[in-house]
């Protein structure tokens, strides 16, 4: 199956208006809008909590700017078909606003404070299980999620369901065993599982070339005997495409790997210094693809929002950070007599 | 000679075959390995090889038939020897016969081929010969090398008989018993929790200080004429004391008389304000406890014991005090004897026999004795022969004060007579020494008069 | 009842499980056409089907991984490792993962899984086919670990273990697979992880085993009954969770303590009960407490006599428990 790069593009017309961009199957204008509002609101609380470690009130936090599109694109797929189930990993803050958390429940998570829906406080933020938004993380070994969440597509068919089960991670994971391990298995049973590769071509510090010796990592999904396509992960129109496709494909004939390219905007994790490892001007010039920035400037170009209406989502977004950080703040964290609580299941 | 092959044990569930086809006749010759038969067992068919070289004698069982495993199908006569000769049965003893309720502990094969280390294969062929020596040699048996690196190190001696563990101590706390009257049965003579229970249960009745105690009513012989009375512990011990005492030391005996008159005026001089003073009475323990110990000091044969190939003397004046105590003879230990007053000593006297009728002496109370002294006057002896205690060199007993006559300056006068009897280890010392120390005793007491003082 | 051995127990086990309740499957290599190795699931596929009696690829992480995932989504699965020697490689996702699954999540997600090993040594397995592997496990909170040692044991304890919405390592020595036969109950019956049980009773020593070598402590039990020594035999059953209060109450009867293991003696699972003993029943000890246990050294070697040397056997524990009860 060949492999394909999809972008939207634009064109102008022969009168000078623009042509309006086609959009994907089953996409409606307010379909964007609400993506859009959802990508704004998880930069903004990303945003906000690194300047919160930088004041000691968030222990740690793993930055997903500048991979909001692949992260939402393919949620909205998922939403849009209504029986997937996610697998993300550390990097997914974006994907697991966007899925339904609020702010003050994403703020509670990073904070460590009771009432965090993810584990309770008893995990990094956001991790665990948010099981009324179909995620699951549990660690942060990475790849470890890859065989689990082939297991769980194994125990969906075998409860008669077809569900498509979505598991992201990064290329530093792409080196992993149970990568390997993971797809095999999917392959020989052709379980409906997309495996999504967020490749911002850094493991930490490592970059693409000390992780694999090809060009691209789509190209292995060959060798497993099921698609794999390289796709345009500043994109989130594109990456719906893509995911969408994937989904009807995985539901009835078996795994796909989608390999969304993206840019890391920030260093690993609150912990690190990219400007020891990155070349001068490589941020620079990734943001100048920045989603928030590019998808605004599409929903203004079809005339499908204002400025002054991108204006306002931006401030009611910054107003609800603003108050889930008050709010989380003044809450308090688990307190210390459910320390043996849950460590056996009843 | 001849061995009977039988179907062989293929798997646990698995209890019978059939012969499927016979690979050999009677007459042909056979190799070691080669196939022999084949059989179909209800989970798979499989080749069963000949174990030897030989030749087929006959066969035991037809194609088709059902047989247990275990029963006898060909013999194969080896190659040298004769063929009609008994058979051998070269039989693989797979299994030994289950025990008649195994209950659901159940019990562990010997004797068997466990499965593979890699497995459990589905054919359990066991080459018969070879393996035969494989399975005895997978036995839990004794290995050829025994050596145990690891396993159960012996537990540490008790360290002096003196260490008591958590469980006797909290025994004895819970009784109130004096462990220093418990026997040890443990290693090098521990207490054991058994021992203290047992004293608990058979140990000697609280009985008033003074009175001698009473043996218990025991039972009767059957035919009436005997009672019996349990032996306690601190009966045992001291038993076994005497006779080691008595059959280990060559001890002789000599006697002295002591003027004490002028001992009893001087008691009675200061006695009332000792009493007055301590709260107690003064006897005339305390002043010869003195002249004993200086006499040890000037004789120092007297405080020591025999080692053999050499005397040791004790540096330390410990002094026994023979007690008679509820339960037996105790002899609590007044240490550093020489370092008393007289009054400290009557202090420490009292002390000891206080603590000794009432079970409170301690460990260190009963031990490091190095010369004994006892009070057999205090019941009317006039003269004793006592058995020393094992292993000093001698025991003194003070025997009755009696007002005698006696001959002085060729006049009869009235004295205050004590005679003082020593028995004496005569490997350490002989009859000069023993009378020396004697002397020496007898002279420091006739000094004791008005005008000593007791501090 | 029916004299049965340990694998014909654990089959059994198995197969009444995936007959009651449809959720449970079994995921392993060679589990499916050829019945297990040890024959533990043979005829199960089958009966079942072959994608309830899952044939894994030779990849042992994703076999736990996989099973991990199946029970996140409600499933029961019983994943095999094939040898206990090979739980290395999947070692993150069962004492990273699966023991962290529930604790990590509050309780939102559990894991109702049965991971069985075959363990242990003495049947000429050399270094990768006899290792003990409990001590890890034990070690784990969020993990379940038991050890039978009889038919009748395994048969009850593998039942509950497939019921329990746990992670439990279920841990069956090799050497017992067809050496140990016993009474096992036609009918249905269960018995509860967490308890332990008296074999034998006595009034001198306790001894404190599991696995194989409970059986050679029986073994040593009645050759030392025949010198006056009255051993009492616990058998563990369950690691995790321990019966401390059986432990106890022996111990605080007969005031002295042995603990026998065929694991490696350092940091093993009698070094646990040592200070369980020391620290709780400090007061009865009539003596100090023994360890009859594996030597530190890899287990275990596969010469004849290097095995038998490792071994501990009912003479070594007969020795050791001697010089206890002459304390």
């Amino acid at each position: 199956m060949p492999r394909k790069r999809t972008t939207t593009t634009q064109a102008d017309g022969a009168n000078g208006a623009r042509a309006k961009t086609r959009l994907p199957k089953g996409l409606k204008n307010s379909d964007l809008v609400d993506y859009y509002t959802r990508l704004v609101q998880a930069r903004s609380l990303d945003e906000r909590i690194w300047a919160l470690n930088r004041q000691g009130k968030v222990p740690i936090a793993a930055s997903s700017q500048g991979h909001e599109a692949a992260q939402l694109g393919s949620l909205l797929a998922a939403e849009k078909d209504g029986d997937c189930f996610l697998f993300p990993y550390y990097r997914d803050l974006a994907l697991k606003v966007a899925a339904g958390l609020t702010p003050v429940q994403t703020m509670m998570s990073f904070m460590g404070k009771a009432g965090d829906p993810y584990s309770n406080g008893r995990q990094f933020p956001l991790q665990g299980a948010d099981l009324p938004h179909k995620i699951i993380q549990i660690s942060n070994v990475v790849a470890a999620g890859l065989t689990q969440s082939v297991g769980y597509a194994l125990g969906c068919r075998m409860a008669g369901e077809k569900t498509v089960v979505l598991v992201y991670f990064g290329d530093g994971a792409t080196s992993q065993g149970e990568t390997h391990e993971a797809m095999n298995f999917a392959s020989i049973h052709k379980l409906p599982v997309i495996f999504i590769c967020e490749n911002n071509r850094y493991a930490i510090s490592t970059p693409k070339t000390s992780q694999m010796a090809i060009e691209e990592f789509a190209d292995r999904a060959s060798s497993y005997g099921f698609p794999g396509f390289t796709v345009d992960g500043m994109d989130l129109v594109a990456c719906y495409e893509a995911t969408r496709e994937a989904i009807i494909h995985a539901r009835s004939q078996g795994p796909v790997l989608l390999e969304m390219m993206v840019e890391r905007f920030m260093s690993h994790t609150t912990d690190d210094d990219d400007s020891r490892y990155r070349p001068e001007g490589e941020v620079e010039r990734a943001r100048e693809r920045d989603p928030v920035v590019t998808l605004a400037r599409t929903l203004i170009d079809e005339t499908i929002l204002t400025q002054k209406q991108v204006d306002e989502i931006a401030a009611a977004v910054l107003k609800a950070t603003d108050e889930a950080t008050d709010i989380a703040d003044a809450s308090s964290p688990p307190d210390e007599s459910g320390l043996h609580d849950m460590v056996y299941s009843p | 000679m001849s061995i009977t092959i039988e179907l062989p044990h293929v798997g646990e569930s698995v209890v019978e075959g059939t012969i499927g086809k016979w690979l050999k006749k009677p007459g042909d010759t056979v190799k070691r390995y080669e196939p022999l038969v084949e059989i179909i067992t209800d989970k798979v068919t499989m080749e069963v090889p000949s174990p030897v070289d030989g030749s087929v004698v006959r066969l035991l069982a037809e194609e088709g038939e059902t047989l247990p495993m275990g029963a006898p199908i060909a013999e194969v006569a080896t190659a040298d020897s004769p063929e009609g000769a008994e058979p051998e049965t070269a039989s693989i003893e797979i299994e030994t016969a289950a025990p008649d309720s195994p209950g659901t502990t159940g019990y562990l094969l010997k004797n068997v081929t466990p499965v593979g280390p890699t497995g459990g294969a589905v054919v359990e062929i066991e080459e018969p010969t070879g393996t035969t020596a494989d399975a005895a040699a997978t036995q839990p048996a004794a290995p050829a090398a025994p050596v145990t690196p690891a396993p159960a190190a012996a537990p540490p001696a008790p360290s002096g008989s003196t260490r008591l563990s958590p469980a006797v101590r909290r025994l004895a706390q819970e009784h109130s018993v004096d462990v220093s009257q418990v026997q040890g049965t443990g290693l090098g003579g521990r207490i054991t929790r058994d021992d203290v229970l047992k004293f608990v249960e058979s140990g000697p009745a609280t009985a008033p200080a003074a009175a001698p105690a009473r043996q218990p009513a025991g039972e009767t012989s059957a035919d009436g004429e005997e009672t019996y009375i349990t032996v306690t512990p601190v009966r045992r011990m001291i038993a076994e004391a005497m006779v080691k005492s008595v059959s280990e030391i060559p001890s002789a005996w000599s006697t002295v008389e002591v003027d004490v008159t002028s001992l009893v005026s001087l008691r009675a001089s200061v006695r009332a304000e000792f009493e007055q003073k301590q709260g107690s009475s003064l006897t005339y323990l305390p002043f010869v406890i003195k002249a004993v110990v200086e006499a040890l000091k000037e004789f120092p044969t007297m405080n020591a014991t025999w080692g053999g190939d050499k005397i040791i003397l004790k540096n330390r004046v410990n002094l026994g005090l023979a007690v008679a105590a509820p339960g037996g003879l105790i002899v609590p230990v007044l240490h550093n004897a020489d370092q008393l007053s007289i009054a400290g000593l009557a202090a420490a006297a009292k002390d000891l026999a206080d603590r000794a009728r009432t079970k409170k002496l301690t460990l260190n109370d009963v031990q490091g004795g190095t010369f004994t002294l006892n009070n057999t006057g205090a019941l009317g002896s006039y003269l004793s022969g006592p058995i020393i205690n094992y292993p000093q060199a001698g025991i003194l007993t003070t025997e009755t004060i009696q007002k005698r006559a006696v001959v002085i300056d060729d006049a009869i006068a009235i004295r205050s007579m004590m005679n003082i009897c020593l028995a004496f280890d005569h490997r350490i010392n002989d009859g000069s020494e023993a009378s020396g120390f004697m002397a020496a005793v007898k002279s420091k007491l006739q000094k004791m008069a008005p005008g000593t003082s007791i501090y | 009842m029916a004299v049965k051995s340990v694998i014909e127990a654990v089959r059994e086990a198995i197969r009444e499980e995936m007959a009651r309740d449809p959720k449970v499957f079994v995921i392993g290599e060679d589990v499916g056409i050829r019945g297990g190795v040890f024959l533990a699931t043979l005829g199960l596929a089958e009966e079942f089907g072959y994608d309830r009696v899952i044939d894994a690829p030779l990849a042992e992480a994703s076999i736990m991984g996989i099973a991990l995932g199946a029970a996140f989504r409600g499933m029961r699965p019983i994943p095999e490792v094939q040898f206990s020697d090979f739980v290395w490689p999947s070692i993150n996702q069962l004492i990273g993962e699966a023991a962290r699954t529930c604790y990590g999540t509050n309780g939102a997600l559990q894991v109702p899984m049965v991971i069985r090993m075959p363990y242990g040594g003495g049947i000429r397995g050399g270094l990768f086919h006899s290792q003990n592997v409990e001590t890890h496990f034990f070690h784990t909170p969020g993990l379940k670990v038991v050890t039978p040692s009889t038919p009748y044991d395994a048969k009850g304890l593998l039942k509950s273990a497939i019921r329990d919405n746990n992670p439990v390592v279920f841990l069956e020595h090799k050497k017992t697979y067809r050496l140990v036969r016993g009474e096992v109950p036609d009918e249905e019956y269960t018995l509860p992880l967490g308890k332990a049980d008296i074999k034998r009773t006595g009034s001198h020593i306790t001894v404190v085993s599991y696995g194989l070598t409970l059986h050679y402590c029986l073994e040593a039990a009645e050759e030392l009954a025949g010198e006056g020594i009255d051993v009492e035999v616990v058998d563990l059953r369950t690691l995790t969770p321990l019966d401390t209060e059986t432990i106890l109450e022996s111990v605080k009867k007969t005031g002295k303590l042995a603990i026998v293991h065929e694991d490696n003696i350092t940091g093993g699972v009698g070094a646990e009960i040592a200070a369980l003993a020391a620290g709780q029943a400090f007061e009865y000890l009539d003596g100090p407490i023994m360890r009859v246990c594996g030597p530190d050294v890899p287990t275990m070697p596969f010469a004849q006599t290097l095995e038998d040397a490792y071994m501990p056997t009912a003479d070594k524990i007969a020795d050791g428990l001697r010089k206890l009860a002459a304390y």
